[in-house]
């Protein structure tokens, strides 16, 4: 019985991963439903990406109040995380502060983890108050799920470091008590302040306080990993790919569909014979559709951008048409994206491979109101702190739009005729092009 | 106004078996737009004023096809790209300049992988490095003084990064440059981007030229500087809208150096 709690802790620790594991294989899956893109080029530029804009925070901090809160709770994740590498050592092999031989070194990581953890939890209240309290328009304008699921997140990081906190302070007084086990290591600049709250505990009540928050912490840990993959916090990771991957082209080139170049070579060919019979090597398989009605019709780097999105809302709130009222927003956008992407993922789960169920991306997610009211101005893509473009998706879906389904304002329809027939989007004979030159 | 101006053409070029440095490519709104025209002839004077060797496509010229793909028309969008190409390649052109930022991100960034691969500036940046090379003299003239707000074109600004060469140019006219609270890469759209010039805006509750004239307006300036020919009809529009056209006026870079000089 002596080893049982070594034994409990390495069934919730393989658990707690292999469950993540699992539904990130999903989230894999599901992205590799999207077309091939090839992003493979710039590796240098890429990893100065994500170094700079993932690890470095650079686009975080253009808005500062959101952005050094954030840096800090950043920064605290990234280092508290180191003490959690102590707490499985220790879990495992049933040991107390395994890295407690290190000494000085030792009491400085805990003071900064102490620092840290009390100053996560400032800037978690901050962000609940502006999330909650303050008229914040991006956040007030989150609903149902997505609101809930923004306040659990930062929860769930107050009852974690409370717990460290807690934790710390139990064993700073069982240290002076000189308990069994409970070696003098570590200072403990915040929990300092808490320890006298157990003032006058008897030794087992604090052992099983310093337990307690201790099992309960790594649980917590644990659980929030899994969490991870029901909500919009899985840009703690994928922010990291999403940077590196990101679009290197200038921001106003959009990509060349390369199915329509072929169409138009074959039409601008004097030689070509439209009636030749397709060659042997061509396979005879559906016609290639033009833009995308459903997430499959997308890349794959849009798919990890849509679960990478974290609903920040700096998108929304730079977009010409969502700040005049129209119905517009990229963050929807991307929101409306993931979740028709897990949707079909489910299908896939459930059925083996995807069965039609009656949905596509298109009306019944987003609708062409919403596709028509973009400028294509790039506000929301240069806002994105972790290099997300919500207009490729814009743009794609209007490809489908006008090219398979013809369905653009008439007044596009009428520009686009005046393209076709005189060359310019009013109706001006081409032949008059220089006329200005003698008006 | 009716004065003619000297404008060579590309096949005027080729029939003395001449190449120019460069091709001015006007645009359609350049060309057929009546307040679009004006910058174009203001541009064209700067260039006859600096002596710089340079020709336009004239009829051979088409729409670049950039309100087509951004309106999802890929098709329309390649079909005028191969024809412009074909016309451009024929010429052997190395160097184009535009007045219009559209045309400048499309044929910059779109056509080289579609066999159209040239050095593409926007007349901005001409002008600054005919400033640079001595060939054009900017002085403050009439503008001498006066405040002045540069309202960023989206398709050159954000989606190219240029910010300064508008700037640099302005501030050699010797006037008060002042930036509107949103400006360069946070700038706001006119709304005229992504064919929204050619349709009504979608239900909403402003129109976005409105929002961004609010936005100059703020800066209490004597003019707005555009470098965009849609920019420059969405500001007028809402200068107008806020009833201000009699103090406010709306002007391309090119026409504040130009008419600065009287030319």
């Amino acid at each position: 019985m002596q080893y049982l709690p070594n034994i409990l802790f390495v069934i919730a620790l393989v658990a707690g991963i292999g469950y993540f594991i699992k539904n990130i294989r999903k989230v894999i899956r599901n992205i590799r439903l999207g077309k091939d893109i090839d992003r493979s080029d710039n590796k240098g530029e890429r990893f100065k990406n994500m170094a700079m804009i993932a690890l470095g925070q650079s686009k975080m901090v253009r808005r500062p109040i959101a952005g050094i809160l954030h840096v800090v709770v950043y920064l605290g994740f990234i280092i508290i995380n180191l003490e959690v590498l102590e707490i499985i050592i220790d879990g495992i092999f049933g040991t107390h502060r395994i890295f407690a031989f290190m000494g000085g070194f030792y009491d400085f990581l805990i003071t900064s983890f102490e620092i840290l953890a009390l100053l996560v939890l400032v800037s978690v209240v901050i962000f609940w108050i502006r999330r909650n309290v303050i008229n914040i328009r991006r956040f007030k304008t989150l609903k149902g799920w997505p609101k809930n699921d923004g306040n659990i997140i930062l929860y769930f990081e107050v009852v974690l470091m409370t717990l460290f906190l807690t934790m710390n302070a139990a064993d700073l007084q069982l240290q002076e008590l000189g308990a069994d086990h409970y070696i003098k290591a570590g200072s403990y600049p915040v929990s300092q302040f808490i320890a006298p709250l157990f003032n006058g505990m008897s030794e087992g009540s604090l052992i099983l306080i310093e337990r307690g928050a201790w099992w309960l912490h790594i649980l917590g840990i644990l659980v929030f990993l899994n969490y991870l993959y029901f909500s919009k916090h899985l840009h703690i990771l994928l922010a990291f790919p999403n940077t590196y991957y990101g679009d290197l082209k200038p921001q106003g080139e959009f990509d060349n569909l390369e199915a329509v170049t072929k169409e138009v070579q074959l039409m601008m060919d004097p030689s070509a014979d439209p009636f030749a019979a397709p060659a042997e090597d061509e396979s005879e398989g559906e016609p290639e559709k033009f833009g995308a009605s459903d997430v499959m019709d997308l890349n794959w780097a849009q798919l990890l951008n849509a679960y990478t999105c974290t609903e920040c809302g700096r998108c929304t709130s730079e977009c010409p048409a969502n700040q005049t009222g129209k119905i517009l927003s990229p963050r929807k956008i991307m929101m409306d994206t993931r979740d028709r992407l897990k949707e079909v993922g489910d299908n896939i789960d459930k059925n083996g491979s995807f069965v039609d169920d009656g949905k596509q991306l298109l009306n019944d997610y987003i609708t062409p109101e919403e596709l028509w009211a973009c400028t294509s101005c790039n506000a929301c893509v240069e806002a994105c702190p972790v290099s997300i473009s919500p207009l490729s998706i814009i743009m794609d879906m209007r490809r489908y739009l006008v090219m398979e389904q013809s369905a653009a304002p008439s007044d596009l329809n009428n520009m686009m005729s005046n393209i076709e027939n005189n060359g310019a989007p009013w109706p001006f004979n081409q032949m008059d092009r220089l006329n200005w030159s003698n008006e | 106004m009716s004065e003619t101006i000297k404008v060579p053409t590309m096949a005027e070029y080729m029939a003395e078996g001449k190449r120019p440095e460069v091709l001015f490519w006007v645009g359609c709104a350049g060309s057929f737009d009546d307040r679009a025209k004006k910058i174009t002839k203001a541009f064209v004077k700067l260039l006859h004023n600096a002596n710089v060797d340079f020709a336009v496509l004239g009829t051979e010229e088409s729409c670049t096809g950039d309100p087509a793909k951004r309106a999802g028309n890929e098709f329309l969008f390649q079909m005028q790209a191969v024809t412009n190409i074909e016309v451009m390649n024929a010429y052997e052109i190395k160097k184009v300049v535009t007045a219009c930022p559209h045309c400048f991100n499309t044929l910059k960034n779109e056509y080289p992988s579609l066999g159209g691969d040239y050095e593409v500036m926007h007349h901005t940046q001409f002008l600054k490095s005919l400033l640079d090379e001595g060939k054009l003299k900017v002085e403050g003239g009439k503008f001498k003084g006066k405040r002045i707000t540069f309202h960023d074109p989206c398709y050159l600004g954000r989606a190219n990064n240029v910010y300064e060469a508008p700037r640099d140019l302005l501030k050699k006219l010797e006037v008060e440059l002042i930036e509107m609270k949103r400006c360069k890469r946070n700038g706001l759209c006119c709304g005229a981007g992504g064919a929204q010039m050619f349709k009504e805006p979608e239900p909403g509750n402003k129109d976005i030229n409105v929002e961004r004239t609010e936005d100059a307006l703020e800066t209490k300036p004597d003019i707005i500087a555009a470098g965009c020919p849609f920019c420059n009809t969405m500001m007028t529009d809402g200068v107008k809208s806020k009833e201000k056209e009699d103090s406010i006026e709306v002007m391309d870079v090119a026409e504040l150096i130009a008419n600065a000089q009287d030319l």
